[in-house]
């Protein structure tokens, strides 16, 4: 099994196809890979407590590990230590990290 | 130090109109840090990037003159970029697609950036460890 | 390496380029010996319909004489030996029933993603 890393930059606010990219991360998984989606941009905007997000907190059940930029956060006022459950801030070398192991990474 | 990687990096957005621009660029940065080797193919709008004759400019709105300003000119950013890469023992190897260049007329790029092809796509990822492509919408 | 492109935007400054740029590079690359495939999904799905038509625009006295033709360079694709792919409940999501499609373009389900993209050292997505 591989190693994925999804980034997504969108947020279903504005674009619905950010179903396409929660979709293939909840394939991906149930396929026995190791999925990381790394949230970023107006991605985070989605972390944020209350904000309507069934679909992560699907995907962190789902065994996906959920991480969104700290930078993105800040960025748009979203504290990093309240996020929505099971979504973890993370700086932005994870994507680094994951490419210099050869890890798949896929930007949407 | 940490072990030398090969990283690519496919982007298409001209400068100044999307946060993936942003993002691609703190990438980068983040691997020139480490010493990696960085490739960059530069594909249609991204050509703009490494544009020579961008200008800053004053702010009224804030009352800033050019230099209170200081305004980000990615040019700056690319250039920068390419010295962290030196100075860390990496490479930042730039290459604007040529026609995308040519019909955008930005043959003046800074020192340092090179023209090429999609054929050199594909030789930096074939010789990367990871390849990230950043489309644009 | 084995590359998958998996091009979702459609129609984006194709008058302007007179092709769709990522249909483009991959022609280029796979003239430049690249082990490519193609995923068309989400809009781009309908670059595979038929009847498509760009022709005729004129900007004052400026006439476009080479339209894009994009359905003609993903039969072309397919003729060189690059594996099209399209989603198949993007199409139907679009009213596209097979009948309306190309030859050559081979429908897959989402279901099948997670298999198809383990065939591939690298998957871009365009």
């Amino acid at each position: 099994m591989a190693k994925y890393l999804l980034i997504e930059t969108r947020d279903p606010f504005e674009a619905s196809d950010v179903g396409f990219c929660h979709d293939l991360a909840r394939r991906l998984a149930a396929e026995g890979n190791q999925v990381i989606l790394y949230l970023v941009q107006n991605g985070v905007l989605l972390a944020r407590p209350g904000a309507r997000a069934p679909a992560l907190a699907e995907l962190v059940q789902a065994g996906v590990e959920v991480l969104a930029d700290d930078f993105s956060l800040r960025e748009r006022g979203i504290s990093a230590g309240r996020l929505q459950a099971g979504i973890k801030s993370s700086p932005l070398d994870v994507v680094i990290d994951e490419m210099a192991e050869g890890c798949k990474v896929i930007w949407h | 130090m940490a072990e030398k990687k090969t990283l690519t990096f496919a982007l298409m957005d001209p400068p100044y109109e999307s946060a993936r621009t942003t993002t691609a660029l703190r990438l980068i940065d983040i691997a020139v840090r480490r010493g990696y080797a960085v490739n960059v193919f530069a594909y249609e709008g991204a050509v703009l990037l490494p544009f020579a004759r961008q200008q800053p400019h004053p702010n009224a709105v804030h009352g800033r003159n050019v230099e209170e300003e200081h305004h980000l000119l990615t040019k700056d950013v690319v250039a920068a970029l390419a010295a962290e890469a030196t100075q860390n023992g990496g490479k930042l190897d730039w290459v604007n697609c040529g026609l995308c260049v040519d019909e955008r007329g930005a043959g003046e790029a800074i020192e340092g950036v090179r023209r090429g092809s999609p054929a050199d796509l594909w030789k930096m990822a074939e010789t990367s460890d990871a390849t990230l492509v950043i489309g644009t919408r | 390496m084995k590359a998958l492109n998996i091009i979702e935007s459609a129609y984006r400054g194709t008058i302007e380029e007179q092709d769709d740029t990522i249909v483009w590079l991959t022609h280029a690359m796979k003239g430049a010996g690249a082990d490519l495939a193609v995923l068309l999904r989400g809009n781009a799905v309908n670059y595979a319909a038929l009847g498509q038509d760009a022709a005729g625009l004129a900007f004052g006295g400026w006439r476009q004489t080479q339209p894009p033709r994009l359905a003609d360079d993903i039969t072309a694709l397919v003729a060189k030996g690059v594996a099209v792919y399209v989603l198949s409940e993007d199409l139907a999501e679009r009213g596209l029933g097979p009948g309306d499609i190309l030859n050559g373009v081979e429908r897959v389900g989402r279901d099948s993603l997670p298999q198809l993209l383990a065939g591939y050292d690298q998957v871009w997505h365009w």
